[in-house]
């Protein structure tokens, strides 16, 4: 599935181009769905909502920055839906409502997203299992995990101090009222991965997900830039489950799906799956694309149960279009 | 040339998508085909007598002893299991649908708490199905060759387990409950009044409590389940009696965060929802904060016997009222079971009554001992082993 | 040449999960006896042979499509969209059972051929491309259904649950679908295809493979082995369900298990007789864990460890005998 297994090489791009590859039809369709919601709900563009609607967005954005480097790489992260439920979950254990807690425990569930994202990119480049098997293997030894340590069902409770950052903002700014912590937090994360695609290591990752054997032969450090990409996934699953367990509070399901949500997001942006090709910016802005898309649905009234119906067309439909831009 | 190809593309893409929505609006232009707006067709799984007979339950007095609702039955008809008596000590056998949601887990700490109780009971075998339906035929087919003496089921789905419940039942006794199965042959079907029930308590709430007219917003978990179907058939019914406009009908998979934005977009949609309708409790906080931080009062709602909903409503004072579908069923099989080996005359069907948590009676279930998500309506505090193994402080 | 190097290192390749079998049976037999019980009891190999048949069908299908490179995360839809066709057109009567079954075959490789459509023609990754139809059947059945529908005649039920002495039906239909996949594989040329377009694209395409519809003929056979287990599923249960398939969780677990059984993510390697051999393994640890009464949070954890142990293991060994 992945370049590096797969070895059906993505055509190379010169460096120029590929930080813009596919960012084209991802603005458009963000432009289109804008637009849509303008018509519909005029509303949404005052300052507080359009800055709620970033608050709800940036967990998924967060994530879809995170599964960008994996997928840039050539390979993939299923575990990060599951990571963000253990993380929730271990938290409101561990901080059992008690706000000098909140601090220490935001430290560990960001040592265990490193090292979870450390041990599936190490099994994946020492141990050579695709990083498809050794994700889903994850996935499951995380959520069977966690159930077994909570006997089934959630305990203990997250402290309003740790549900400020993903639900509340400073009050009383000018103009936009509130602003959000989670926005904050989503720009600081946004511009540490675009510097870091930037940098040196961004330009490794590319050619890694480009041709592995080539960026090997010409010095690269492979397994070590591959393994460092699924760290850089556990950290932002676990900031992502900071905001997310914020937001909505405890539960098992807050994880649930977020893997191919995520995944979705990045390849709207354009990104190619094998890797290679795609930047990090059409990775976030794919998943701010989706959140649009959920928000349109629901101004538009569509039917609950159809939902799924028009996410998978409009996927199918979205690819297939960036596809016919990238070949002709 | 490039460009005008993702135009068109997007652009029959965002068509289409906009053509979806305006044909689920079609009740809502076209009144007549329902009274009230926006509910949509009624499901497949509505049945006007269960209906009927579900609301009238709600008023019947319960026999048996009031302090152990678990042992009451409504309009109880009793049948002779002389033929079952077999001497102790029993291998009892449970097919359990699965353990994973927090309802689940509770009932079947309650289930294991309740053998506990039973010396007579010399061993207690499960097989936990994984929400399998094809799993659960197979359990069942193993559990029937370690010589149980009474087979406990809860199906994973309504219907499909019938062949495999047939099957058992030409060995030994077999006891059903929660969700049904399609075939009479189970010595009993155990299950409080239903889902009919649960979701017009909710409806009838509310329909009270907000103003004529006012928009409600109906929240289900998922399409499909049978158990939760019955609950919006009911609401739907109520609502659509009463005239207030259902704003819409929206499922949340259980997600809190994705409950939190789906109502935050039905309010700045509608300018403000006046009700919220559950068919589940599991994200009635997530619904109420989401009125919170749009700066609103927190509406009318009904949640569940969760603790995280209980102490919500207790804190806030919330105009509210919940439902339960209560996990003390889960000790009644157990008791069953006994019964019909000890050749005692049991209820068939077994109704358990289905009590709601109003303002007058919200104290005594809030435990702020318990977990956020525990089902205060456990009928589980004297049972061994309480509050600890409920994942509770003492 | 390079065919028959290929083929023997698919039979090498899915050799090692039938030592995993005989090695989790031998220990899980002594763990079951230790308990009080009987692994080898005829109950419980009935339901090792029932739980291997409906999961072993879709893995079989997968095998394909994995086999060519691609893969399949609709197959848990298409079961649950085909047990509702079977069980509605049966309508209890034994008199539509051929239509029915023409229905699910129809449905189902046209599921396959859009796939395949949709991978080649608009060259979509297989992974979006059936995440995207798998959703779009999702929708269908969310918007159409409430929950179980249809009936199954009672002629068809037997499907479900006759067995010849301790071997059910179900099993013998799974094997002959094994078979019938182990001849298309071993002995034509869209075999021998399949295998070259997984090995390499390119390459295939260049020595003069119609690579586009070996693919998507993978696809169909995938959709179509995914038909069989909703037909199977209907007749078990009696109904068609709307989530039997996205519940049994039959997608990501055909994924494991063909690759548990030796053949590689990436394709061009393994085979059937390996997928055979993983969703036996599963199903060998399913009813081991049953014996035992293991917790079954706990048994998703084995299961994450086991999948990810087998799969490093088969790299190893090939690390070793020098095929990277």
């Amino acid at each position: 599935m992945s370049a590096t297994e797969t070895g059906n090489a993505v055509p190379v791009r010169s460096e120029a181009r590929r930080g813009l590859t596919g960012i084209g039809p991802i603005l458009v369709i963000l432009a289109v769905f804008l637009a849509a919601i303008a018509v519909r709900q005029p509303e949404f563009y005052d300052p507080p909502s359009l800055l709620a609607f970033l608050k709800r967005a940036a967990p998924l954005v967060i994530l879809a920055a995170g599964q960008y480097f994996v997928i840039v790489a050539g390979d993939f992260d299923l575990s990060v839906g599951s990571l963000v439920t253990a993380e929730v979950v271990i938290a409101a254990r561990l901080i059992d409502g008690d706000p000098a807690l909140t601090w220490p425990v935001i430290a560990v569930m960001a040592g265990f997203g490193l090292m979870v994202g450390l041990v599936n990119g190490l099994i994946t480049t020492m141990l050579r299992v695709p990083s498809f098997i050794t994700t889903l293997g994850m996935y499951l030894i995380l959520v069977g995990a966690v159930y077994t340590w909570t006997g089934g069902s959630p305990r203990g409770a997250l402290s309003e101090e740790f549900r400020m950052l993903g639900r509340r903002g400073i009050e009383g700014v000018p103009y936009l009222q509130q602003l959000p912590y989670a926005v904050l937090v989503l720009a600081g994360v946004a511009v540490f991965a675009i510097t870091l695609m930037r940098a040196d290591f961004g330009k490794v990752l590319l050619a890694i997900g480009d041709n592995p054997r080539a960026a090997a032969l010409s010095g690269a450090r492979v397994a070590r830039a591959r393994t460092v990409a699924f760290v850089l996934s556990g950290l932002f699953a676990a900031i992502a489950a900071v905001l997310l367990g914020g937001f909505g509070g405890v539960s098992f399901q807050v994880g649930a799906g977020l893997e191919f949500t995520a995944i979705t997001a990045v390849m709207l942006g354009g990104v190619v799956l094998g890797g290679g090709a795609g930047s990090v910016t059409g990775a976030m802005l794919g998943a701010l694309t989706l959140e649009i898309l959920f928000t349109l649905l629901n101004l538009l009234g569509v039917s609950g149960a159809l939902k799924s119906a028009v996410q998978g067309l409009i996927i199918i439909a979205a690819v297939a279009v960036g596809n016919i831009r990238r070949r002709s | 040339m490039k460009i005008s190809t993702a135009f068109a593309a997007t652009i029959a893409a965002v068509t289409l998508l906009t053509a979806a929505g305006c044909s689920s609006d079609i009740p809502q232009t076209n009144p007549s085909a329902s009274k009230g707006a926006g509910t949509g067709e009624q499901s497949k799984f509505f049945v006007q007598a269960d209906y009927d007979r579900e609301i009238a339950l709600r008023k019947v007095t319960p026999t048996g002893p009031s302090d152990k609702p678990w042992e009451q039955a409504l309009d109880p008809k009793l049948v002779d299991t002389a033929k079952y008596k077999k001497a102790g000590p029993y291998h009892l056998c449970f097919s359990n649908a699965g353990v994973g949601n927090p309802w689940r887990q509770v009932g079947f700490k309650n289930m294991q708490a309740e053998v506990a109780l039973h010396p007579e009971i010399k061993t207690f075998t499960v097989a936990d199905a994984e929400s399998k339906d094809d799993k659960q035929i197979s359990d069942i087919t193993d559990l029937l060759g370690k010589g149980c003496d009474a087979l406990i089921v809860s199906p994973n789905t309504t219907a499909t387990l019938t062949p495999a419940v047939e099957q058992a039942c030409a060995k030994v006794p077999v006891i059903v409950f929660d969700r049904g199965v399609n075939t009479q042959c189970a010595v009993t079907f155990i299950n409080p009044i239903g889902g009919y029930a649960f979701g017009a308590d909710g409806a009838e709430f509310l329909t009270q409590k907000m103003k004529s007219g006012g928009k409600v917003l109906a929240l289900r978990i998922l399409p499909g389940v049978d158990v939760l179907e019955t609950r919006w058939a009911a609401a739907k019914v109520i609502f659509d009696k009463s005239g207030v406009d259902v704003a819409g009908v929206e499922f949340t998979d259980g997600d809190p965060a994705k409950t939190k934005s789906i109502v935050t977009n039905y309010i700045q949609r509608f300018g403000n929802i006046d009700a919220i309708w559950m068919d589940a409790g599991a994200t009635a906080v997530a619904a109420a904060e989401a009125f919170e931080d749009a700066g609103k009062p927190i509406p009318p709602i009904n949640g569940e016997d969760q603790q995280d909903f209980l102490k919500m409503w207790q804190d806030k004072k919330l105009t509210a009222i919940a439902p339960t579908y209560p996990t003390f069923q889960w000790r009644t099989p157990v008791i069953a079971a006994l019964r019909i080996l000890g050749g005692q005359q049991v209820a068939s069907p077994w109704k358990l009554p289905q009590p709601t948590i109003t303002d007058a009676n919200l104290s005594q279930y809030v435990q702020p001992n318990m977990p956020p998500l525990h089902y205060a309506m456990c009928g589980c505090t004297m049972l061994p082993g309480y509050p600890a193994n409920w994942g509770g402080k003492s | 040449m390079t065919l028959l190097r290929q083929r023997l290192a698919a039979i090498d390749s899915t050799r090692g999960v039938w030592v995993a079998l005989v090695i989790t049976l031998t220990v899980g037999g002594v763990l079951v006896y230790a308990d009080g019980g009987s692994l080898f009891h005829q109950s419980s190999i009935v339901s090792m042979l029932q739980r291997a048949a409906g999961l072993g069908i879709v893995a079989i299908g997968q095998t394909f499509a994995i086999l060519a490179g691609s893969l399949d995360l609709s197959v848990a839809y298409v079961i649950s969209l085909t047990s509702l066709i079977a069980a509605e057109t049966m309508a209890g009567s034994e008199g539509n059972v051929p239509v029915a079954i023409a229905a699910v075959l129809a449905v189902s490789a046209g599921i396959g051929l859009a796939n395949g459509l949709l991978i080649t023609k608009l060259r979509i990754n297989a992974f979006i491309a059936t995440l995207g139809v798998g959703l779009l059947i999702k929708g269908y059945l969310e918007q159409g259904y409430a929950g179980p529908a249809g009936s199954v005649p009672t002629s068809v039920q037997r499907l479900g649950y006759d067995r010849i002495g301790p071997v059910p039906l179900s099993f013998l239909l799974m094997a002959a679908v094994a078979v019938a996949a182990w001849v298309v594989l071993q002995r034509t040329r869209f075999g021998h295809h399949t295998i070259a377009v997984g090995g390499d694209l390119d390459v295939a395409r260049l020595s003069g493979v119609r690579t586009d519809r070996v693919l998507i003929g993978t696809h169909i056979i995938c959709s179509i082995c995914a038909g069989i287990t909703g037909l199977y599923l209907a007749s078990r249960l009696g109904a068609g369900a709307p989530r039997v398939g996205s519940e049994g969780g039959y997608d990501l677990e055909s994924i494991a298990a063909v690759v548990l059984g030796g053949t590689v993510l990436a394709g061009g390697r393994g085979g059937v007789a390996g997928t055979v051999g993983g969703v036996a393994l599963l199903a060998a640890i399913d009813t081991i864990f049953n014996q035992l009464a293991v917790d079954p949070f706990f048994k998703q954890v084995v299961r994450g460890v086991v999948i990810i142990a087998a799969v490093a293991i088969y790299a190893l060994r090939r690390r070793k005998a020098g095929r990277p």
